[in-house]
């Protein structure tokens, strides 16, 4: 068996870095001074090894997608600053922007509303290369097939609309989108909740299979400890808009420290050895 | 706490034969349901377990009858000697929600955004106790405290996107507990959410099981939920039965081979971290396809890792290896 | 300052607005009030400019808007030259006409138009449904003034219903009971039309938005709960359905004072819209600013009233999420 790599982190310069990320929100009702202020990212500090698959875990409402987001450019954080590759990115100028986008994607949970329902899948494919404008024309369609199939979907269902597809079909979708730009870091956002286990299995093989042939980079978000410690190389424990713990796999699994993260723990413990307890015959 | 198999006679819902085929534009042409057989007695934890296609939503709908009018339905669902599918709308109503209940994935949606809770269960009682209209505020908070609720008065007067996930699950399922139904179905109820509420809903279930004796369905994709949780459980591929029994032997000595490839699934992180760095999961091969239903033979042939000759050509027959154990696989007789 | 004074006091900057474009228009539209008495010989030219300087004519225009101004503040909203009297009197009469007629009309509208959209809503795709689909487009293809004009053919062959106007020439001599039949009486063809021509938009709008509530997730719960029939339909779906329809009611509201012009026209209701096509022709501009100020207070205040009843029908807006 091989031996964990722990220190992975600590010689190689991290691929992206959050580093005291915060973000608020604020919401107020209509016909009052009340206002709410929802404290989403606290001071988060996160780093991401490059070629590895770090897993961010916490309950809903922790602040993972906000995170994120932040980190897929998609929202400007309050305060704190995104290095990614070596550059501060958090305020980043339109023009910088266009560079950099393709290199950081994002899939995300529920495909079924993050695709366009009226597009068919070469359509949903294509889209981001003809923004970038790297093909034109009928290369645009035979890329995206390419795509298709690299991610295990035939390429004669390019035709397709997303509703036509099942929820495991969709998310490979979804990934051959975000891969279609060639980039170096993937956020995976809850991408597996709500897929059978045998689903999940196969997109999470896709994705260790991709991983290996295009060196990307995974940041995978998740509240199933289950399915993280099947496939993470280190873990980030967020709670209530902070990192709590961050450690490899092997020493958050057997040696949590923050009370949140044993908490977490426990619930997958149990339902576990149930599991394990029943399998090996006795009775609960 | 495993009940022995009852005989037909004292089953409190039985099963009998049901078929189910849907209609209608863009709709599959083989069925939702084949020939699907079981029974649940009082009280008991029956657990379904099937992956997306099974057919489990499928039969969770047609036992209270929510199937759309379309729908070609055949078999019997006898549930306290009365054949539900021998009634007519008004006759379905008394059994919603007062006899057998249901309890969906996702609370937030299963209710009115534009009604306060509260309301929204005393709804429920109104339309299966019209009479008791003083003592219905009451019959509410009660509810709502048996599920553990504890800030009711709050939680009354609140609408669903006030409250907390967790809040919401407990009030879907007391919406679902008002009229102490005999059967609560559960349809995923823990899809999609996070692991120390899912123990929590689970924990609720079983205490709700416990203490008013309800009998409960709980269907889901995953093996894990089930353990230490549920009596038995009914294995469903393709609007199929392929193995029932009770859940502990099920699992220790799983019989029918998509079973087995089912059970490999389960994640056991805590148990063995020490997994080789970018190894590939254990998966089913392959998906279920349409030449698949086409097929004269069992409909798991093509992804089966023990099929032989005869697998292929005929679709196997329901065989009883051992007493309280069913399995629809050749490989154990036929 | 929150949303309900920022928008009360944008309406006031709009009517401003308004105020100015109208009395701009108007004042610019070739022609004035005075170009009729030219024409006739038996008024001498001097009169005719004794009279035009008298009111100010020839002033230039934001001269005459300031005391046009001065006039509203003052209580008179401007002078009619075809009557020789204050704006305001004419206008408050002749609106209050109107609005007889339009919110007795819009009530009818919406209450037959709630249950109707509801339950075609719940029949979709049967048989009754279709029919009263293609009932409704062909309503809503017949222009106001064909139902009208069709309605008055049918009165007068008939001799069933007063042809026109808003009271029988010997009102004033009716005791009480017989001048509210009388009205009553009147009313019927003026509110028949109006009803006949908003109820199919109206259903549509209804049936739509039920329909796609019927799809949602809490419905097929309630229905799993044994909930079903009427309570279904009135306690949970339409409630939710509501959003776009609270908008549409205030709109409804605001179109009060300018939706019945031309029935008002046709069947000779003594209300807004005769008197602003008369105005119009004859020129006479005050009049015309001031029924176009009516009109657009009251659709501001409806647009208003659209958006508050879109927070208080709604608890997800009023009460904001935690």
């Amino acid at each position: 068996m091989e031996i964990e790599e722990t220190t992975r982190g600590a010689t190689t310069p991290a691929l992206v870095r959050a580093v005291g990320l915060s973000k608020s929100y604020v919401q107020r009702a209509p016909f009052s001074q009340k206002r709410f202020v929802i404290d989403a990212l606290v001071d988060a500090e996160l780093e991401v090894a490059p070629a590895s698959l770090t897993a961010l875990v916490g309950e809903s409402g922790s602040g993972k997608s906000t995170l994120a987001r932040c980190l897929a450019m998609l929202e400007k954080p309050d305060g704190g600053e995104t290095w990614f590759e070596g550059a501060e990115i958090s305020r980043a100028t339109d023009r910088d922007l266009v560079l950099l986008r393709p290199k950081i994607q994002m899939v995300h949970q529920d495909s079924a509303g993050a695709l366009n329902p009226w597009f068919t899948a070469a359509q949903i494919i294509a889209e981001p290369l003809d923004i970038q404008r790297r093909e034109s024309g009928p290369m645009l369609r035979s890329r995206a097939c390419e795509l298709m199939e690299e991610v295990g979907l035939s390429a004669n269902w390019a035709g397709r609309r997303p509703l036509e597809f099942s929820g495991g079909q969709r998310q490979r979708l979804a990934i051959a989108r975000a891969i279609a730009l060639k980039p170096v870091f993937l956020i995976l956002d809850e991408s597996l909740s709500g897929l059978d286990l045998s689903t999940q299995a196969q997109v999470l093989n896709l994705l260790l299979d991709l991983q290996k042939a295009h060196s990307l980079t995974y940041l995978l978000i998740s509240h199933d400890l289950s399915l993280i410690g099947q496939v993470a190389d280190s873990v980030a424990v967020m709670h209530r808009g902070r990192i709590v713990e961050h450690g490899t796999r092997q020493d958050i699994f057997t040696n949590p420290r923050h009370a949140h993260t044993r908490e977490l723990l426990n619930s997958v413990r149990l339902v576990e050895s149930s599991f394990r307890t029943a399998q090996a015959g006795g009775q609960q | 706490m495993t009940h022995a198999q009852s005989a037909p006679a004292s089953a409190m819902l039985s099963v009998h034969a049901l078929t189910v085929q849907y209609s209608g534009a863009g709709e599959t042409s083989h069925p939702a349901l084949l020939k699907v057989d079981f029974e649940v007695n009082r009280g008991e934890i029956v657990g379904i377990l099937g992956e997306s296609g099974s057919g489990k939503s499928t039969l969770a709908l047609s036992i209270l009858g929510l199937l759309p009018k379309s729908t070609s339905i055949a078999g019997t669902i006898r549930f306290k000697d009365k054949d539900l599918l021998l009634l007519n709308e008004s006759g379905w109503r008394g059994i919603r929600g007062a006899r057998i209940a249901m309890v969906f994935q996702d609370p937030g949606l299963a209710l009115s955004p534009v009604m306060r809770v509260g309301d929204q269960i005393a709804e429920v009682l109104r339309a299966h106790r019209p009479g008791e209209g003083k003592q219905r505020r009451q019959q509410v908070v009660e509810s709502l405290e048996d599920v553990g609720l504890v800030q009711v008065e709050r939680i009354y007067k609140a609408y669903p996107h006030q409250l907390s996930g967790g809040e919401l699950h407990r009030v879907a399922i007391a919406q679902a507990l008002a009229c102490r139904p005999d059967i609560v179905i559960a349809d995923e109820p823990t899809r999609s959410v996070d692991g120390t509420r899912q123990a929590e809903i689970l924990d609720l279930l079983r205490e709700t099981n416990r203490k008013f004796g309800c009998a409960l369905i709980f269907v889901t994709h995953d093996p894990a939920l089930l353990a230490g949780f549920a009596d038995r459980v009914i294995l469903m591929y393709a609007g199929r039965i392929v193995e029932e029994g009770p859940v502990s032997q099920v699992f220790r000595r799983p019989l029918h081979p998509y079973t087995k490839g089912l059970l490999q699934l389960v994640p056991t992180a805590l148990q063995s971290p020490g997994r080789p760095r970018g190894q590939r999961l254990p998966a089913l091969p392959g998906s279920l396809s349409d030449s698949d239903h086409l097929s004269p033979g069992c409909i798991f042939a093509s992804r089966c890792f023990a099929r032989t000759n005869v697998c292929q050509s005929e679709p196997p027959g329901e065989v009883v290896p051992e007493q309280g154990r069913r399995v629809s696989c050749f490989n154990y007789g036929n | 300052m929150n949303y309900l004074e920022r928008r009360v006091i944008h309406g006031m900057l709009l009517l401003v607005g308004v105020s100015v474009l109208c009395f701009a228009f108007a004042a610019l539209a070739p022609g004035n009030f005075f170009d009729e008495m030219k024409l006739n010989p038996q008024i001498s030219p001097a009169t005719v400019a004794a009279l035009r300087s008298q009111y100010g004519i020839d002033q230039p225009l934001p001269l005459r808007y300031g005391r046009w101004v001065r006039s509203v503040i003052r209580g008179e909203w401007g002078y009619s030259f075809a009557y020789n009297c204050p704006v305001r009197s004419l206008l408050m009469v002749r609106a209050r006409n109107t609005l007889l007629l339009t919110t007795l009309a819009t009530l009818l509208t919406w209450l037959i138009a709630i249950p109707l959209g509801v339950w075609t809503a719940n029949r979709r795709g049967r048989w009754d449904d279709r029919m009263g689909m293609a009932g409704s487009a062909l309503l809503l293809a017949v222009p106001e003034l064909v139902v009208a004009m069709l309605l008055l053919y049918w009165v007068v062959r008939t001799h069933g219903l007063p042809v026109g106007g808003m009271v029988s020439v010997d009102f004033d001599v009716l005791g009480k009971q017989a001048k509210l039949i009388d009205l009553a009486l009147h009313l019927v063809i003026p509110t028949t039309t109006l009803v006949l021509a908003s109820l199919p938009l109206l259903v549509r709008h209804i049936r739509a938005s039920v329909v796609e509530v019927l799809q949602a997730p809490f419905v097929q719960a309630a229905r799993a709960h044994g909930i079903g029939g009427a309570r279904l339909l009135f306690r949970y779906a339409l409630p939710a359905a509501a959003n776009p329809l609270s908008s549409l009611f205030g709109l409804s509201v605001g179109a009060l004072l300018s939706s019945s012009l031309l029935v008002e026209v046709i069947t000779a209701w003594p209300g807004l819209g005769p008197l602003l096509l008369e105005a119009a022709m004859a020129r006479d501009i005050y009049v015309v600013v001031g029924a176009v100020m009516a009109s657009a207070f009251f659709m501001i205040a409806g647009s208003i009233l659209a958006d508050i009843l879109l927070v208080v029908a709604d608890p997800r807006i009023r009460l904001g999420s935690l």
